[in-house]
């Protein structure tokens, strides 16, 4: 065998060991990074059933699901009506009312501001919805963020209606 | 580095040291030669050695009894402080000496800022240096959520979701960071196993910023290469080791100061309140050493430039050695450069107190102004003073201002010799 032919067999087998031994160390490496993704267990508390049908006009209640709040509000008249006439060029996040709600009156969102994930409080702000205390974002009657450094509107979880009385969350 | 070899002196010694030379080490460290000329914020390196082993003595105390599960961390807290022998005392030195630690690292970068101990050859001391100031923001981060109080919740939920402003990939991300889908127990668990870990990378990175200063020597208040062995330099020990305890012994009387008579006046009280995932407190603010990233990042009006601006005020700071251009050390012959290094002093400090005040009307103004300024210094002042700024001469060698300049004693026998007439000649 050639000297040339020599050093070409060699240098393709330091390349095959090392791109063998890198495809072992991310494998190896995959588990240790995976570990802190959601396990079984807090993937298995994905669903949550609510009872709504104490809840009266103009109140909120806030429910506890994955570990956030989840605000589910029975809106009034004029809070539908207010959500429902503001203009989408006047949003950050254009969204109508109707696409956020399955029933007008029912408003189901995940109570975590979409800037830094404080808790906003309810019935304030300028926009008489929702006012994050921690940086200043301002969301309205619908949820949606209209004043602040929060870049999207209240997140909406899926949910849907077990019957008249029963919101089932997740 | 002296420069004759070290050789021990009795045989058992020469055995040892010929297979591991750690005398010959001992011997370097005592060795080593300083300027002369060092003043007192040279001090603050080894006030910082003494912080890292306080934090690491007395946290791995606190591990004996700390839990950390979100059912028990609040209340084991709770029973530190109240049953565990002198369990007050080890916790309150731990939390202040977090602030102590900062506090002290603080000067110490300014030191660094002002005498220009970072530029050329000393640039890896310094960035080794900004790592190990980063590794303490990460541990004192997620040492404050340990005790699972409202301010420690909330601050995780704040911080955490600062990666939520990456695109694309945040939302994953947090969701990794948290192991779940908000602050939990996977979280505080990692946290704790991190917060523990952390300090002992530090212990590692601190070996190396001594390493890399070992090989160039230290910079000093005139800022010119000092001659090795010669009489402009001393050895460590015993000279800077007793200046270094003299500086110590005053740090230490205002740590135990606040220990003993503050030892909340740093925190929050509503870390007291065990932390609630439906309620955030009305103030949210991180502990102090941390306000001046947090006002850039809410000066900023929208969501990922803030962040983006946040961590980049600190990344800047790696770039400093090369942005800095000015051949000259040592702020005390940069006249223009010397003015401009108090005003970015107070604009930190400035966003410092901006940090904590609520983010509208002037104050957001203010931290505004005081973050341009911030960046302003760093990418254009610095490089046009490198090139325009006339320094003052340098003198020959760190001796010379000494013996030129009128020093104190000038000072105190002109003063004496108004009184006294001219006989005051001979008073030394």
């Amino acid at each position: 065998m050639g000297k040339k032919n020599h050093s070409e067999r060699r240098s393709f087998l330091f390349t095959a060991t090392y791109t063998m031994g890198a495809v072992g160390v991310g494998a190896a490496i995959w588990p240790l990074v995976d570990q802190m993704n959601p396990d079984s267990s807090v993937k298995a508390l994905s669903t949550t059933e609510v009872d709504i049908s104490s809840l009266e006009f103009g109140k909120t209640i806030t429910v506890l699901w994955r570990g956030k709040p989840i605000f589910i509000r029975r809106r009034t008249k004029e809070e539908i009506d207010e959500a429902a006439k503001v203009e989408l060029k006047d949003l950050k996040d254009p969204q109508k009312d109707s696409e956020r709600t399955q029933n007008p009156e029912w408003l189901v969102m995940v109570g975590v501001c979409t800037h830094l994930g404080c808790v906003p409080l309810g019935n304030t702000g300028e926009y008489k919805g929702w006012f994050c205390p921690c940086h200043g974002s301002h969301y309205d009657t619908s949820g949606r963020i209209r004043k602040g450094p929060a870049p999207k509107n209240l997140e909406i979880p899926k949910y849907e209606f077990v019957n008249n009385n029963i919101i089932k969350i997740g | 580095m002296s420069e004759e070899k070290y050789v021990p002196k009795s045989k058992l010694a020469q055995w040892f040291d010929s297979r591991l030379p750690l005398l010959t080490l001992s011997h370097h460290l005592q060795e080593y030669p300083t300027p002369k000329n060092l003043n007192y914020w040279w001090t603050f390196g080894g006030i910082l050695t003494f912080c890292l082993i306080t934090q690491i003595v007395t946290g791995l105390v606190l591990a004996m009894h700390y839990v950390a599960h979100v059912d028990h961390a609040f209340e084991s807290i709770e029973h530190i402080m109240r049953d565990v022998n002198y369990g007050w005392l080890i916790r309150y030195v731990h939390a202040n000496g977090a602030s102590m630690f900062f506090l002290a690292v603080y000067i110490h970068i300014f030191r660094s800022l002002f005498y220009g101990s970072y530029k050329a050859p000393r640039e890896l001391i310094w960035i080794i240096g900004l790592l190990i100031y980063v590794l303490m923001m990460a541990t004192a981060f997620m040492g404050y959520v340990l005790p699972w109080g409202q301010m420690s919740f909330w601050g995780a939920t704040v911080i955490t979701n600062l990666f939520s402003a990456i695109p694309f990939i945040g939302e994953s991300i947090t969701t990794w960071l948290w192991g779940g889908f908000s602050v939990d127990n996977p979280t505080l668990n990692r946290f704790y196993s991190l917060h523990y870990l952390l300090p002992f990378l530090t212990v590692g990175l601190v070996i190396l910023h001594i390493w890399s200063l070992h090989i160039p020597g230290n910079n000093n208040p005139i800022g010119i290469d000092v001659k090795k062995n010669s009489n402009e330099t001393m050895p460590f020990h015993p000279y800077m080791v007793m200046k270094d305890l003299t500086a110590l012994l005053v740090f230490i009387i205002i740590f135990l100061w606040f220990v003993f008579f503050a030892p909340n006046v740093l925190g929050h009280p509503d870390n007291y309140i065990e932390a609630n995932p439906l309620v955030t407190p009305a103030h949210i603010v991180p502990e102090w050493y941390l306000l001046p990233f947090y006002a850039i990042l809410r000066a900023i009006p929208s969501k990922l430039g803030g962040v983006i601006f946040m961590f980049a005020a600190i990344l800047i700071l790696i770039l400093l050695p090369w942005l800095d251009t000015s051949k000259v050390r040592s702020a005390v012959f940069r006249p223009i450069y010397k003015k401009f290094f108090w005003v970015l002093l107070f604009m930190v400090i400035l966003l410092g107190y901006l940090g904590a005040k609520p983010p509208e009307g002037i104050y957001l103004i203010l931290s505004r102004i005081a973050t341009a300024y911030y960046f302003i210094h760093f990418l254009i002042l610095l490089p046009l003073l490198g090139r325009y700024e006339k320094t003052d001469p340098l003198p020959q060698s760190i001796s010379d201002p000494v013996l030129d300049k009128p020093g104190l004693l000038d000072k105190v026998k002109k003063a004496a010799s108004k009184y006294e007439g001219e006989n005051v000649g001979s008073f030394k």
